[in-house]
């Protein structure tokens, strides 16, 4: 044991750092708190109300707004773009870190990097005027012949700003961050046991089936919440994309859905002193939201095995 | 690796061993190995024809039997084919077990290509749409006296460019030193709420950007009472800019070996001194990428300015007073506008926020690209001369 004794100035940058280090949860607090204030004379006027409905009246004589078309369509939004970027995402990343040449990873490891800092408001412009045109086509093919499954039906025949198209740009949004935490979980697989399983005869798809993804899956699990807690709080590019509605959307192809980040951003000035409260609660919903799906992500990647050390 | 025994081969031992020498009972059978990793030039002729075939059989299907529509339709059937023609064929020359391995690193290959070709197809986008108006013009005037009627070559974006480099800026100074700090308390202080803090910083970092907006806006200009300014921005910048930092630069400072910890802490130095003379600068280029990654990422982010520095369509410099500009606000508020000159102010200015990203998204990947100081010469000659000194 070797004692150390420790300083004055030992002490004051001990105190620093964990000051620093405690001001963070600080912050986190803060901003749970700000928001749950500001927020509170529309959870008052509402009561329990305010999570059962669907409308968005803040003026007048009788307001009446709540948060329920809100976060199903946020929910069903981030769902569409976990269905479509999860299996490509993990595809990619299993592609980078075992099929690629070796000269190749690093390269495309920067340019999945590179596509997580484009910034939202341009991929939001490039969905609405590129993707959008692109995709209608197939979502008349979705809507006309799977129309009998509830969630393609069009009644309006029209496709466009609907919670699917939402959910594409969100998806390519997403993948990169999805991407680059797969790939690390599968760049850390032991070399030991993918070794034997080569030994064995195994194919290179072998390996990945019998080593490589059971080793990731706790880091799968993980990326997957994390893309989710993004795709959930993703605001400018969806407030481009979509024509905000009252009524809970559940045919995804159909025109008109909401979010809660979008409406905020769209909202945000207009309906009064009520309104402006009652932004701030469903802002509050989101922040909790977020932070419960983002904690249990993080608990996942750091709890399995192939999450230890992977930085996300 | 797989051996695979091929018995349809003539057996080479056979032809021409003698005359009347009855031939050996037991011929070696000729095995030939069957490499999954061997790609050769016979096998990327069988991929592009299939892909050709694919391609060829959809726009059969597509625009002379079905009449369907749409390039997205055509691009998911045509994998589609690709994959089956691509297997059908391997099966047929190469066998069962090479043509699952080849099909899967096919499919897992599409998966790259469809992550790679949005980032593409973004640039192609922003550059053939912005490119008209760029210009020294363009990025020092600012929207004073333009109207909806003007052509978008009459302002500029001036006021959006100092705008977010000020916040930016601020937001760096704020939270730069916080995250580093955090970083270090993570790494080398500890302590109890190491974990705690560890996993809070990571849900932070999914924080919604809208999030952090609103929190400003309800702290500073609602219980505060401050107006809109540039200032308030960066507060929420920052809130971002923290956990990105910290998270990235703990990540450095691991790397940074316990050897050199050892020896400065055996040369006698308190642990203040180890930290701020050994690890820190060992740590430098992954701390200065850390900060450079964060800055790309916060610079392009709109929704936390929405509420907090309202936008202005003349220059103000000053960032503690009054609203201001920024360029992803910027673009948010003109592509929505009805006039065609200011939609292509907006594809303007984008084209201008994406160059400034991956400007500093390539200064990062040089500056990690630089070999950790802890080899670098430089940095050894310097702590010889400096030991010399207290010497001598």
């Amino acid at each position: 044991m070797i004692a150390t004794r420790r300083s004055r100035a030992d002490f004051a940058y001990r105190f620093l750092a964990s000051a620093s280090g405690l001001g963070t949860l600080l912050i986190l607090f803060l901003i749970g708190l700000f928001l749950f204030l500001q927020g509170l004379p529309a959870f008052r006027y509402m009561g329990l109300g305010f999570f059962t409905t669907t409308g968005w009246i803040t003026q007048g004589a009788h307001p009446k707004f709540g948060v329920l078309a809100l976060a199903i369509g946020t929910f069903i939004i981030a769902s569409v773009a976990i269905v479509i970027a999860v299996p490509i995402a993990v595809a990619a990343a299993l592609f980078i870190s075992e099929y690629a040449p070796r000269r190749a990873r690093k390269p495309l490891t920067s340019l999945v990097d590179l596509m997580a800092a484009v910034p939202s408001v341009i991929f939001g412009l490039w969905g609405f005027f590129q993707v959008q045109p692109a995709v209608i086509g197939f979502a008349r093919f979705l809507s006309t012949y799977f129309g009998w499954i509830p969630i393609f039906h069009d009644s309006t025949s029209l496709y466009t700003s609907s919670a699917a198209m939402a959910g594409i740009v969100v998806a390519i949004m997403v993948m990169p961050i999805v991407a680059s935490i797969a790939r690390e979980v599968f760049s850390l697989a032991p070399q030991a046991e993918r070794e034997g399983a080569l030994a064995l005869g195994a194919s290179r798809w072998r390996v990945i089936r019998a080593v490589v993804l059971p080793f990731g899956r706790g880091g799968l699990v993980g990326a997957t919440m994390l893309g989710l807690g993004r795709a959930l709080g993703e605001t400018i590019a969806v407030a481009i994309l979509i024509s905000p509605v009252f009524v809970v959307q559940l045919h995804i192809l159909q025109p008109g859905t909401n979010s809660i980040a979008s409406w905020i951003a769209n909202a945000f000035g207009s309906g009064g002193q009520l309104g402006l409260h009652g932004l701030l609660a469903a802002g509050f919903v989101l922040f909790v939201m977020t932070l419960v799906v983002n904690l249990v992500a993080s608990v996942i990647v750091n709890r399995s095995r192939s999450g230890k050390g992977v930085e996300l | 690796m797989t051996i695979a025994v091929d018995t349809s081969a003539p057996l080479p031992f056979q032809a021409g061993t003698g005359n009347d020498s009855p031939p050996p009972p037991r011929t070696p059978i000729p095995r030939s190995r069957v490499r999954l990793r061997d790609f050769g030039g016979g096998d990327l002729v069988l991929l592009g024809a299939s892909l050709a075939a694919a391609i060829a059989v959809t726009w059969l299907i597509f625009e002379q039997f079905a009449l369907l529509s749409g390039p997205a339709g055509f691009v998911v059937c045509s994998i589609a084919a690709f994959l089956l023609i691509y297997w059908v064929a391997n099966v047929q020359l190469n066998g069962r077990l090479v043509a699952t391995d080849r099909l899967w690193a096919a499919i897992l290959g599409v998966g790259a290509v469809g992550l790679a070709v949005p980032l593409g197809a973004v640039l192609v986008f922003v550059i053939s749409h912005g490119y008209h108006l760029i210009s020294v013009h363009f990025f020092v005037k600012d929207q004073k006296g333009v109207g909806a009627l003007s052509p978008a070559s009459a302002g500029g974006i001036g006021h959006a460019v100092l705008g977010t480099l000020e916040q930016v800026g601020i937001a760096v100074i704020m939270g730069g030193p916080l995250g580093i700090a955090t970083a270090v308390f993570l790494n080398e202080v500890g302590g109890r709420a190491t974990r705690l803090v560890r996993i809070v910083v990571t849900a932070m970092s999914g924080l919604p950007s809208i999030v952090a907006g609103i929190f400003v806006y309800s702290i500073w200009i609602v219980y505060l009472g401050q107006g809109f300014s540039g200032f308030a921005g960066a507060i929420a910048l920052s809130v971002m800019l923290l956990p990105s930092i910290a998270r990235t630069t703990e990540e450095v400072l691991k790397v940074v070996p316990g050897g050199l910890r050892e020896a400065s802490t055996a040369l006698g130095a308190p642990e203040w001194r180890t930290v701020w003379s050994v690890v820190l600068p060992a740590a430098r280029p992954g701390i200065v990428t850390a900060v450079l990654l964060g800055i790309a990422r916060v610079a392009g982010e709109t929704a936390p300015l929405l509420f907090t520095i309202f936008g202005s369509s003349f220059i103000n410099a000053n960032p503690f007073n009054g609203a201001q500009e920024a360029l992803p606000l910027f673009i948010y508020a003109h592509v929505k506008l009805p006039s065609a000159s200011q939609v292509q102010l907006g594809y303007s200015a984008a084209l201008a926020l994406a160059m400034v990203v991956f400007f500093l998204f390539l200064c990062a990947r040089l500056v990690s690209g630089t070999r950790p100081s802890w080899m670098n010469l430089s940095l050894l000659r310097r702590a010889a001369k400096s030991s010399e000194r207290s010497e001598g």
